[in-house]
């Protein structure tokens, strides 16, 4: 307690600033030094961690791209880039890499209208609205492999529960697990159960903190409930689309659970024929079953550069659709902010005279807009 | 046209508040929406249990049955006589509970230093985490496998730990969320009062951070559980959970109540999360919404 005091006090006397003289104790010493490192300290765990774990085994794949590289009996010899152009000729590499597109497409344009169709209902005024929220994240919290267990028994060819329903409805078995395009719908499904609400709740979270009193003018200035939506809502949660498309973006370019477990008693994974291996699947392939370690390195760097590419594609793209629109709506804006202004004078000139009169509807309109979000 | 308008413009807020219907509540239509979306998130882990607790014909039947069976437990000792289940269970819970200890720990401690302190270079290292958050690092599988292989760890859970002990996600996130929640003048005043910065940390930059680190660790948790690729490669004699039910999927694929049971199974404890912090994973999702 004492020392604290006296602390305080001689700090008082000799601001921290001042060039530091010979008569500097120990004490403040320290004291300067614990406010120079320690931001250095702190943040050194996570940069050397980080470091080791996650940055020195990229550099290092780097190496093993540029050699023969077993995995049983290790690094070989250097062949420069020829493992990078032996992928770049090899068919498989670009089955693998046109599967992968083809489930993110699948899986990533059907999700996000869902997940926004959701989020708009979502930010409705409901009734027991934290149930409906808790209903959609559920399928978050099944694991990936169970998801990929319980729908490659849905997506079965004898029994699977899809293949009854379709027959219910006089639809002849569809070959979810043969088939090349039904294969990727099987997969873009499990993708789509787990992930829809999740992302549902992340745009939910942007669209509430659209300020409500713009829908209200809106909406009395003649714009239906569609009109809003497309030309207030969507722009206004741009950001976040963006970030969950990005998200979409890199997670879809990395499938591999679900397309490793759709079919077990396929020895080659991703299918027989390879109809829906995915790239990582493919690179797994490459590595522990062929044993090509050089040349799964290779694709690893391979597929950096294309999921970082598309990545960036996406969201260049995304910024640039949505502001094109953001434009003309921003033009609207403008128009719609200043009849909103003017009717808010004329609101108010309403209000002070009803107030006049006594009446207490600034009041009521003061507990209407807080409304518990 | 004008003359409705004019009208609607006259009248009173409270009474505006209805005519536009934007706050009013949704018709059933919304409902029926909603409880088809319900469905469809409930009816594939429903439906797993049922046939689940039945034994393997039920699929053959023309439609799913109705009701659960009785044979769930009976299931459920085949799938812990076909795979080290409870044995995988306490790995996963092992090796989640300590990345998550990890990655909350250390991105508490540089999120606070971003946050909060001043220092030469911290905007480039910012930057630099910031970028880092969008690289796939489960590329980086074959030179950690080489890597594990030659210190002789795989096979030891510390080969599924090691590797995402710290998160860039991780020390963004709690950057996010401190810059906000501390004020300037109250770590001034603790500096004021002789508190060193460790001790600024422990006692005002902890307590603060609590919400944010129990979200953090949250999904933390989760992604480690719900972790497949790298567990497969480094530990399958000594499988984490997910690894062992997919274990059961190649072993069993014939008998599909006994895989389903073990789906379910496998799903129970995420399923407690759910139940008791469900609301949390809602606040958190959304709270990541807002500020990644």
């Amino acid at each position: 307690m004492t020392a604290t005091r006296t602390g305080r006090q001689r700090r008082r006397q000799t601001p921290p600033d001042l060039p530091q003289n010979e008569a500097a104790t120990l004490r403040q010493r320290l004291s300067r030094w614990d406010l120079k490192y320690s931001p250095y300290l702190y943040i050194s765990p996570f940069f050397l961690l980080f470091l080791l774990v996650g940055m020195f085994p990229l550099a290092y794949m780097l190496i093993v791209s540029l050699h023969n590289w077993n995995l049983l009996t290790g690094a070989g010899d250097w062949v420069g880039f020829a493992n990078f152009s032996t992928e770049l000729k090899d068919p498989l590499f670009w089955n693998s890499v046109r599967n992968t597109f083809s489930i993110f497409l699948l899986s990533a344009i059907p999700q996000l209208i869902a997940a926004t169709t959701i989020a708009a209902i979502l930010d409705r005024n409901l009734r027991a609205k934290t149930f409906w929220r808790l209903s959609v994240i559920l399928p978050y919290v099944v694991t990936p492999v169970a998801v990929a267990l319980i729908f490659s028994n849905v997506f079965s060819e004898k029994y699977g529960l899809a293949n009854t329903l379709l027959q219910h409805f006089g639809f002849n078995d569809i070959m979810w697990k043969t088939e090349t395009l039904p294969s990727h719908l099987a997969i873009a499904t499990m993708v789509n159960w787990r992930w829809t609400g999740y992302n549902a709740l992340i745009l939910l979270a942007a669209m509430q903190a659209v300020p409500r009193d713009i829908y209200e003018s809106a909406a009395i200035d003649g714009a239906g409930a569609f009109r809003r939506f497309f030309s207030m809502t969507l722009p206004s949660i741009r950001p976040t689309m963006i970030f969950v498309i990005v998200t979409a973006t890199v997670g879809g370019m990395q499938i591999f659970t679900e397309a490793k477990l759709l079919n077990p008693s396929s020895s080659v994974p991703g299918g027989p024929q390879r109809q829906y291996q995915t790239a990582v699947l493919y690179l797994w392939d490459l590595a522990f079953n062929r044993q090509n370690f050089g040349r799964a390195a290779a694709v690893a760097w391979l597929l950096f550069i294309l999921i970082t590419a598309v990545g960036t594609l996406n969201f260049l793209l995304s910024r640039r659709i949505a502001s094109a629109g953001d434009g003309r709506a921003e033009k609207r804006g403008r128009i719609r902010q200043a009849r909103i202004l003017a009717e808010r004078g004329a609101a108010n000139k309403a209000a002070a005279a009803l107030a006049a009169e006594g009446g207490a509807s600034t009041e009521t309109s003061d507990r209407t807009k807080g409304v518990e979000r | 046209m004008t003359t409705p308008r004019g009208i609607r413009r006259r009248r009173p807020s409270y009474e505006r508040h209805h005519v536009s219907g934007v706050e009013r509540r949704p018709g059933w239509f919304v409902y029926v929406l909603l409880v088809t979306i319900l469905v469809a998130s409930t009816y594939p882990l429903w439906w797993s249990f049922l046939v689940g607790s039945s034994d393997s014909t039920v699929l053959t039947r023309d439609w799913p049955p109705l009701l659960p069976g009785s044979l769930f437990w009976h299931n459920v000792s085949e799938v812990v006589n076909t795979v080290p289940f409870w044995k995988a269970l306490m790995n996963s819970i092992f090796v989640s509970s300590v990345i998550t200890f990890s990655v909350v720990m250390f991105s508490t401690l540089a999120g606070f230093s971003f946050a909060k302190l001043r220092f030469k270079g911290r905007g480039g290292l910012m930057v630099f985490v910031i970028a880092t958050t969008a690289v796939p690092t489960q590329l980086g599988i074959i030179p950690m496998f080489i890597l594990m292989k030659q210190f002789g760890w795989t096979g030891s859970l510390g080969a599924v730990i090691i590797p995402t002990l710290v998160t860039a996600f991780g020390v963004f996130f709690m950057r996010q969320y401190l810059v906000d929640v501390i004020p300037d003048e109250l770590i001034e005043a603790a500096r004021m009062d002789g508190a060193n910065m460790i001790r600024v940390f422990w006692n005002v930059a902890v307590p603060a951070a609590r919400p944010a680190m129990a979200i953090l660790g949250l999904f933390t948790f989760m992604t480690a559980w719900t972790d497949y690729l790298w567990p497969l490669l480094v530990v399958p004699q000594n499988p984490t959970l997910q690894v062992a039910l997919a274990q059961l999927q190649s072993a069993r694929y014939v008998d599909y109540s006994i895989v389903l049971a073990g789906a379910v199974l496998a799903t129970l404890p995420l399923l407690i999360v759910f139940v008791v912090a469900g609301r949390q994973l809602i606040s958190g999702i959304m709270a990541g919404a807002v500020k990644g």
